[in-house]
C-alpha cells in the first residue's frame, strides 16, 4: 500500500514537472459563457497540443479589471469595451461565441415553448404593467393555453450585476420604447418590480419556488433546472424557440487580450482560440451556444494576429 | 505561622524571572492594543477615501435618497439602510427573549441537562452562515409562502420577515452563550438571600440577575447586533434583493451587506464609490451603536448600584 502511494506520488511529481514546461494561459471574466469555456479549456488542455489553459468565471467587470491589471492572459466580457477604451488600455477585442438568453416561467400545466409572448407583452410583464397571468392580452395571444385564474405575476431578476442582465435589458430596450425610457439597458438596472436572485442558479431557483414567476437566464441553466421557456417572435415575426438559430435574444460575448502580450504567448492564445472556433464548435452547439460563422471567426483571429 | 509566611527560594526565583520578561511583554501588549486602534482608524480613512466621489456627487442627500439606478448613475443609501435596520430589529426582538429565558433555564437546570442543552445551543453557532442561507431558501421561504397563503395572503415567502427570522436564529447562540456566562457569575449569596426574603424566581431573575449582569448581558446583545448588521450570505438568499424601501414586512428588501456582495464584482466608477459609501455607513452604524451602548451604561451606573 505504502509502495503504491509512493509510486503514485512519484508519477504525480513527474507529471507535474512535464506540465511545468508547458505554457500556462489564464483567463477570467464573464460567467455567461463559462459553461462552454470550461469545456473548451478542459478539452484543449487535455488534447496536449498546446498550452494549458484555464478560465475563472468571476464576472465581466472583474475580468475587465484583471486584464487592465495584467494579471490574466485573456478576459471574457459580455459588455464590449468601446473602441476608444480599447485603444486607451492597449487591448484587442473580438467576439467569441453567442448564446441565447431565455425568459423562464413557472406556470402549472404550461409546457416549455407553449406560452407565446410578443415583445410588447414581455416588456409589459417585466415593467409590472401586467400583474396577473389571466390578463386578456396574454389570453388573446394564447387561446389553447390553460392560464391559471388570478395568479399573480412575480418577476425574478438578477440581484447581482451581470452580463446576462445586460443582454436581456439590451434586448428589451431595443424592442420596447417604454422599457428604454423607463429602465434602459445595463449590467444592473433599476428594476420596476419583482425580486432578485443571486446569479443564474439563484434566478432559476426562485422561479422554481414561486408559482407564477417569470425570470430570464442563460439557456443551459434553464435546461438544467427543467424550467419552461416561452416562445418569442424573431425579427421576421415568426415564433421561435431557443433551440432554433433565429432566437431573438442572442448575446455575443467577447474576449479581451492585451496588445503587449509577448509574441510566444500570443501565438499560443491564437492557437487556442482557433481550436475553439473549429474543434470546439461542436461542444458549443451541444451546450446550445451558437458558434461564430467561418468569416466571423477568421475576422476574430485576424484581430489577434495584428 | 512563621513557616507559612516565609517565602521559599523557588518562588523567589520565579518572581525575578517574571520581572525580567515584564517589560517586553508590556510593550508587546501595548503594540497589539494600538494595532487594533490603528486598524479601526485605517478602515474609516480608507472607506472615506474610496467613497469620496459618491459623497461629492450626492452630498449628504446620499443618506436619504431612495434612488438606485445604475443606468442613470443615481445612487442612494436609504433602502439598504432601512432594510438593514428592519431585519436587525426583527432578529433582536425574536432572539433576545429566547436567548434570555434559555440562558436562565440552563443556568438552573440539572447539570446533565444543562450541559447537553448548552452544547446544543453552542453548536448552532458553529453552523456556517451559508447553510442558514440555503436552509432559509429551501425550507423557510416555501414554508412562509404556504403559511401566508393559508392565511389568505398571497406572498412569495421572501422578504424582511423571513430574513429577520433567519438572523434571529443565527444570533441566538451568541447572545445565549454570553448571557449564560454572565448569569453564572452572579454571586450565589445574592440569589440565595433574594430567595430567602421570599422573592419568586421571576423576581430574582429580574431584580438580581438582570441588574447584576446588565453590562455583560448588554455585551451579549451587542455581539448579536453586530453579527445581524453585517450578516451577508444568509440574508442575500432570503431577503429578495429588492433595492426599495419595503412597504410591509412581507415585501422583499435588501441590506447594506447584501447590496455590497451583489454589486461589487461588476461595479465601476461612481457605483463603486457608492458601494464604498454604503460600507462606510455600515461601519459608522456599528460604531455608533457601540458608543451609544457604552454611554448608556455609564449613565445608568448609579441606578444599578455599581460603583
Amino acid at each position: 500500500m505504502k509502495q503504491m502511494m509512493m509510486l503514485t506520488l512519484a508519477a504525480l511529481v513527474a507529471a507535474g514537472s512535464v506540465k511545468a514546461e508547458r505554457l500556462r494561459l489564464t483567463g477570467a471574466g464573464a460567467s455567461f459563457p463559462a459553461p462552454v469555456y470550461q469545456v473548451w479549456t478542459y478539452g484543449y488542455t487535455a488534447s496536449e497540443q498546446g498550452a494549458a489553459v484555464n478560465y475563472q468565471s468571476v464576472g465581466s467587470g472583474a475580468g475587465r479589471n484583471q486584464i487592465k491589471e495584467k494579471t490574466v492572459d485573456f478576459a471574457g466580457t459580455d459588455d464590449p469595451v468601446s473602441a476608444a477604451d480599447c485603444e486607451a488600455w492597449g487591448l484587442l477585442q473580438f467576439p467569441m461565441v453567442r448564446g441565447p438568453v431565455v425568459p423562464i416561467v413557472n406556470l402549472p400545466q404550461v409546457k416549455t415553448g407553449e406560452l407565446k409572448l410578443t415583445n410588447e407583452l414581455l416588456s409589459k410583464l417585466f415593467l409590472g404593467e401586467i400583474t396577473t397571468w389571466d390578463d386578456p392580452q396574454i389570453a388573446a395571444l394564447n387561446p389553447g393555453v390553460k392560464l391559471p385564474k388570478g395568479l399573480k405575476v412575480t418577476v425574478v431578476h438578477r440581484s447581482d450585476s451581470s452580463g446576462t442582465s445586460a443582454i436581456f435589458t439590451g434586448y428589451l430596450s431595443k424592442v420596447s420604447d417604454a422599457w428604454r425610457e423607463q429602465v434602459g439597458a445595463g449590467a444592473s438596472v433599476k428594476w420596476p418590480c419583482g425580486l432578485g436572485g443571486q446569479k443564474n442558479p439563484g434566478v432559476c431557483n426562485n422561479v422554481t419556488k414561486i408559482r407564477g414567476a417569470i425570470g430570464y437566464t442563460e439557456y443551459t441553466y434553464a435546461l438544467e433546472a427543467k424550467l419552461s421557456t416561452v416562445a418569442l417572435q424573431n425579427s421576421t415575426g415568426a415564433w421561435s424557440e431557443p433551440t432554433q438559430g433565429d432566437w431573438p435574444i442572442l448575446g455575443t460575448t467577447y474576449i479581451l487580450v492585451r496588445k503587449d502580450t509577448p509574441a510566444e504567448r500570443k501565438a499560443a492564445l491564437k492557437d487556442y482560440f482557433s481550436w475553439c472556433f473549429t474543434e470546439g464548435a461542436a461542444s458549443a452547439k451541444q451546450l446550445h451556444y451558437t458558434p461564430l460563422s467561418a468569416e466571423e471567426s477568421a475576422q476574430a483571429l485576424k484581430v489577434l494576429g495584428e | 505561622m512563621a513557616q507559612t509566611l516565609a517565602i521559599d527560594p523557588p518562588a523567589q526565583a520565579s518572581c525575578a524571572r517574571r520581572f525580567s520578561v515584564d517589560g517586553p511583554f508590556r510593550k508587546l501588549c501595548l503594540g497589539c492594543a494600538l494595532a487594533v486602534g490603528v486598524l479601526m482608524v485605517g478602515f474609516f480613512i480608507q472607506l472615506t477615501a474610496a467613497s469620496w466621489e459618491a459623497w461629492r456627487t450626492f452630498g449628504f442627500g446620499f443618506l436619504w435618497s431612495q434612488e438606485w439606478d445604475p443606468v442613470a448613475g443615481l445612487f442612494g443609501a436609504w433602502p439598504a439602510m432601512v432594510g438593514t435596520l428592519e431585519t436587525t430589529a426583527i432578529a433582536l426582538a425574536v432572539a433576545l427573549p429566547l436567548a434570555f429565558v434559555s440562558a436562565l433555564w440552563i443556568v438552573d437546570a440539572p447539570p446533565v441537562l444543562s450541559r447537553l442543552l448548552g452544547q446544543a445551543i453552542d453548536l448552532l453557532a458553529a453552523i456556517p452562515s451559508i447553510i442558514y442561507g440555503m436552509w432559509g431558501l429551501f425550507v423557510v421561504c416555501p414554508l412562509m409562502q404556504e403559511l401566508w397563503w393559508r392565511l389568505g395572503i398571497d406572498t412569495n415567502g421572501f422578504g424582511v420577515l423571513t430574513a429577520g427570522l433567519i438572523l434571529a436564529l443565527m444570533i441566538l447562540p451568541y447572545i445565549c452563550a454570553v448571557m449564560r456566562d454572565v448569569l453564572r457569575m452572579t454571586p450565589p449569596m445574592l440569589r440565595e438571600s433574594a430567595f430567602g426574603v421570599g422573592c419568586t424566581r421571576w423576581e430574582v431573575a429580574r431584580d438580581i440577575l438582570l441588574r447584576y449582569g446588565a453590562r455583560g448581558l448588554l455585551g451579549g446583545v451587542f455581539i448579536g447586533l453586530g453579527r445581524a448588521l453585517g450578516e451577508t450570505m444568509a440574508v442575500l438568499f432570503v431577503a429578495g434583493n429588492v433595492i426599495a424601501v419595503p412597504a410591509s414586512p412581507l415585501e422583499g428588501c435588501t441590506t447594506i451587506a447584501a447590496t455590497l456582495a451583489n454589486n461589487f464584482a461588476e461595479a465601476d466608477g461612481l457605483q463603486r464609490a457608492a458601494l464604498f459609501a454604503l460600507g462606510l455607513i455600515l461601519l459608522t452604524m456599528a460604531f455608533a451603536i457601540q458608543v451609544a451602548a457604552q454611554y448608556y451604561l455609564t449613565l445608568t451606573k448609579a441606578k444599578r448600584g455599581e460603583r
